[in-house]
């Protein structure tokens, strides 16, 4: 028996489209797992199913190995905060805060300590009898989260919380959010489509694509790791070609566009082939030797993202925007250090 | 978040021109119930106050200070209440289908429901006679089920007929101002309630009742002035035991000719409806919340689960059956030849025939002052198509100005506040005084309007005009002051603002206000007796000229007509219904 919740191989079809397919994983207590995916991938979905509020067609929801079939959605004592916050309009900030709390067998003193501490919690001290259509984005977003937090919910599941805000504010906020919830314990789901969120917030990451999932893993090991093609483009690899795993005198090779290197793996026959962003280095060096023309070139800050044609296919790089760079247009030599190749079972 | 100012269009030059566009089309709908509402009432209590010769004192405390006037009060105010109560408790779980769901049949559904709406009050009560009557359908099959000569039961001539015919008559405004508000309420939001504990039963009281609660008054509101003012109800389903303020004006006006007491009882309806609108404004001021209301398309969905279907398959059943069996029973009744000729008992085997609606167009008396029934359904449609148009382009201004005191401190905030109970005020108004008043205020010149067939439209549009801006004023309202300053900073004037983003997005409302308005002038039939030239009557007209003579036969073609009624009304509902799917979709 698992402590925490478990998804077991749910099952969700809307007439003849399947949304959700064998969909499991757990998350452990005081853990927060993300689910990322692009839009209509199934994400919220499988939230509203957690939450009660949908019901699959088939698989099952459990809570430290007790199954939640049965359990109606107010006895689940789940959270859930969802993008656009669904702030209740007729309430001000503090009965918006306080509304779980009247449904667990509180004294009007205890609902009172309660809402302050959460108030004090997600810093809106102060505001308490504030409209709630009256406040910043950023302050709806404290007051969405302060009412999910405040019955304790067993666990918490946070629905795109912050894609509604911009950037800088976003990322305040993430930093906050996680304070809070690691402040807390707090076991949470959180649903995202923005991978630099996902890296940011979770513990571990769950990556969804047309309601399967590609991926559960630690956000290193996906971004270092990726484990299906999918998974690479999503986080923004699209160095991906064709190939194949031959077996040559003892040793595996990997036969692509790019040419024929030795390459040691189990995987024989198709392939794809992954050339990661980070991998090339200007100028002759030992690797994988790739000349081409810089086509395109965009200043990202940090580092500077290379266009190059080359005969066989165009790749995309990065190189560190402190080096001195060739300008578009200019032919390069570039060299790939085989290590930054990485093969994938053709899908 | 309503009471920012935007610095952008509030240019002194842009507010200049605001207020003075504003003026004018706010003055419009004043001027014409200046001119065709104050004048014509006040005419008319002038002249009653003065021609008076029956009454001793002044008739206002003579009224009050009699017992039978206060029991008569007393007894309009109870069942209009019950009515109003009894007509919310069945209409929000309809309400709450078409709200949340989507379904094979909704639209045609949606129609089905406004049909009673729109029927004449004789209909209705026919109808109901004619499912509930003595010798309506049920006593006719309990009869001769049971093998019995006597009817088992009698509704007619009972409270419960009067309670039964108003919730089947006004159940269609509860399904349609709180289904369509409740449609664009965030299905979210008791959602979010559930998850944080709230049972389903908790989730609808703490949070989608309070938010529904604008829609719930506006629609309880227009149930109970339409139950507290309801006329022919009363008179053919209550019997001589049930007079209401309204039944006993007529009596008084028509009966005893005694039009100071009729004037008299006449101010006192005009005040308590006064007051109930005025008691409305206060408390929708301070429930109105600023809701981001969404499009309705978003929160529906298909009927998935056995429970919901199964609650889905109750509440539609027991709303058609409840909405259709009566009509239904008319149009049978009306093919049906029950043999009761010449005071002839009752034949247990009644014979299908279509004798009726051949009559309807045999002029057996050869006279010169027959009408056919196509001509009565030429006129009424003309009279409801001028009504629409009246209606709509004096409602539209008038909806936007009340709807301004949310928005802004100025001036035209007290206005609003001041003017929102004398526009409604129409609505408390029975529809014979309204009709006696043009009648009597525009008898010569340069006004002669007697022998003008405007005037009917123009009585109809003081009967619609209340509904239509009462529909339209929620729409107005929902418009976000953000809406106008992306207009502005996007570089619309005023008026473009309005044209641009304001119409099409009440345009769902003023086809609703549409109608509204062409159902009421179709089936208007106080106002229209007294006002419509014999050369010129409308259906309900009609109907009531077969009513009033005896006879099976003519009662026989008064059900042929009114079915008649129902159906033109029914296809112009539908076609307005479709033109507004088509025409601006969901939102």
């Amino acid at each position: 028996m698992s402590a925490g919740l478990t998804v077991q191989n749910l099952q969700k079809r809307y007439a003849s489209q399947i949304v959700l397919q064998d969909i499991t994983f757990t998350v452990q207590p005081g853990e927060i797992q993300a689910l990322l995916g692009a839009s209509g991938c199934g994400k919220s979905t499988t939230l509203a199913i957690i939450a009660g509020l949908e019901e699959a067609d088939g698989g099952d929801i459990l809570w430290d190995g007790v199954s939640l079939k049965n359990t109606a959605p107010h006895l689940r004592r789940f959270g859930l905060m969802f993008q656009d916050l669904a702030l209740f309009p007729h309430l001000n900030v503090y009965e918006n805060i306080a509304f779980g709390l009247r449904y667990q067998n509180l004294t009007p003193q205890q609902i009172k300590e309660r809402v302050a501490q959460v108030i004090e919690l997600v810093n809106l001290s102060g505001m308490e009898k504030r409209d709630v259509n009256a406040l910043s984005g950023g302050e709806q977003q404290r007051v969405a989260l302060a009412r999910a937090l405040a019955p304790q919910p067993r666990l918490l599941m946070l629905d795109e919380p912050l894609a509604s805000l911009d950037r800088t504010l976003k990322e305040r906020l993430i930093v906050e959010l996680k304070e809070i919830l690691r402040q807390t314990h707090q076991t949470v789901i959180y649903v995202t489509h923005d991978q630099e969120e996902a890296f940011m917030i979770a513990d571990q990451i769950v990556l969804m694509n047309q309601g399967k999932i590609e991926q559960i893993d630690t956000p290193h090991q996906i971004y270092t790791q990726p484990k299906t093609p999918y998974v690479a483009k999503f986080l923004g690899m699209n160095n991906l070609f064709e190939g194949e795993i031959q077996v040559l005198g003892g040793q595996s090779w990997l036969l692509f566009p790019f040419g024929k290197i030795p390459y040691a793996t189990k995987i024989r026959g198709k392939v794809v082939a992954l050339i990661r962003p980070q991998a090339a280095v200007f100028g002759d060096s030992n690797g994988l030797k790739i000349s081409g023309k810089i086509l395109k070139r965009f200043f990202r800050g940090d580092h500077c993202q290379m266009e190059i044609e080359t005969t066989a296919g165009s790749l995309t790089f990065q190189f560190p925007s402190q080096l001195d760079l060739p300008k578009e247009g200019a032919a390069v030599q570039l060299t790939i250090h085989p290590n930054a190749i990485q093969v994938f079972p053709y899908p | 978040m309503d009471e920012r100012r935007s610095p952008l269009n509030r240019t002194a030059f842009g507010s200049r021109i605001l207020q003075g566009g504003s003026i004018i089309l706010w003055m419009l709908p004043l001027f014409f119930l200046l001119l065709f509402y104050f004048y014509p009432l006040g005419k008319i209590s002038l002249l009653a106050f003065l021609q008076s010769q029956q009454t001793a004192g002044t008739p206002i405390l003579e009224a009050i200070r009699s017992n039978y006037f206060l029991r008569v009060i007393g007894f309009t105010f109870g069942q209009a209440l019950l009515s109003t109560i009894l007509t919310l408790a069945a209409g929000l779980p309809a309400a709450y289908i078409f709200a949340r769901y989507q379904f094979r049949g909704k639209t045609f559904l949606r129609s089905l429901t406004g049909i009673p709406f729109v029927l004449p009050t004789l209909v209705v009560a026919a109808a109901f006679n004619a499912l509930l009557g003595t010798r309506g359908w049920l006593n006719i099959f309990l009869m001769s089920a049971l093998g019995l000569t006597h009817p088992v039961f009698s509704l007619t001539n009972s409270l419960g007929a009067i309670l039964i015919a108003h919730v089947f008559y006004n159940l269609t405004i509860v399904i349609r101002l709180v289904g369509d508000y409740w449609s664009r309420l965030d299905s979210r939001l008791p959602q979010v309630a559930r998850v944080l504990g709230a049972t389903s039963w908790q989730a609808f009281w703490k949070v989608t009742f309070p938010l529904l609660r604008p829609a719930f008054l506006a629609a309880a509101l227009l149930v109970m002035i339409f139950d507290f003012t309801s006329f022919g109800v009363i008179l053919v389903l209550g019997g001589p035991r049930f007079a209401t303020l309204e039944v006993e004006i007529y009596y008084q006006a028509t009966g005893l000719l005694n039009m100071p007491m009729a004037m008299a009882l006449s101010l006192i309806q005009l005040c308590c409806t006064l007051a109930m609108t005025i008691l409305y404004s206060r408390l929708s001021a301070r429930v109105a919340q600023p809701l981001n209301l969404k499009p309705a398309l978003q929160n529906q969905r298909k009927i998935l689960h056995p429970h919901e279907r199964m609650v889905a398959f109750l509440i539609i059943t027991a709303l058609i059956a409840f909405q259709v069996l009566p009509l239904f029973g008319l149009m049978l009744r009306s093919i049906t030849h029950a043999g009761l000729e010449r005071g002839q008992t009752i034949s247990t085997i009644p014979s299908l025939s279509l004798a009726y609606y051949r009559e309807l167009f045999i002029n057996r008396r050869a006279s010169l002052f027959y009408i056919p029934p196509s001509r009565a359904i030429v006129v009424s449609l003309s009279y409801a198509l001028t009504t629409v148009i009246l209606s709509i382009l004096l409602g539209l201004p008038a909806a936007w100005l009340l709807s301004q005191h949310q928005r802004s401190r100025r001036m035209i905030h007290k206005v609003a506040r001041f003017v929102e109970p004398i526009l409604m005020l129409p609505l408390g108004t029975s529809a014979v005084t309204m009709g006696l008043g043009l009648l009597v205020a525009f008898d010569r010149p340069p006004l002669d309007l007697r022998a003008s067939p405007i005037l009917v439209p123009l009585a109809h549009t003081l009967v619609a005009f209340p509904f239509v801006v009462r529909s339209l004023l929620p729409a107005w309202r929902s418009i976000r002051p953000q809406l106008h300053r992306a207009a502005a900073v996007l570089g619309a004037n005023n008026l473009q603002t309005i044209l641009r983003v304001d119409l099409p997005l009440i345009g769902r409302a003023v086809a609703v206000a549409a109608v509204f308005a062409f159902s009421i002038s179709l089936g208007e039939f106080g106002a229209t007796a007294l006002l419509a030239r014999p050369e010129f009557p409308t259906i309900p007209i009609a109907i009531y000229r077969y009513l009033s003579q005896p006879g099976e036969m003519n009662y026989g073609q008064a059900l042929a007509l009114s079915v008649i009624l129902m159906l033109v009304t029914a296809f112009g509902m539908i076609a307005i219904e479709r033109l507004r799917v088509g025409e601006i979709g969901e939102f």
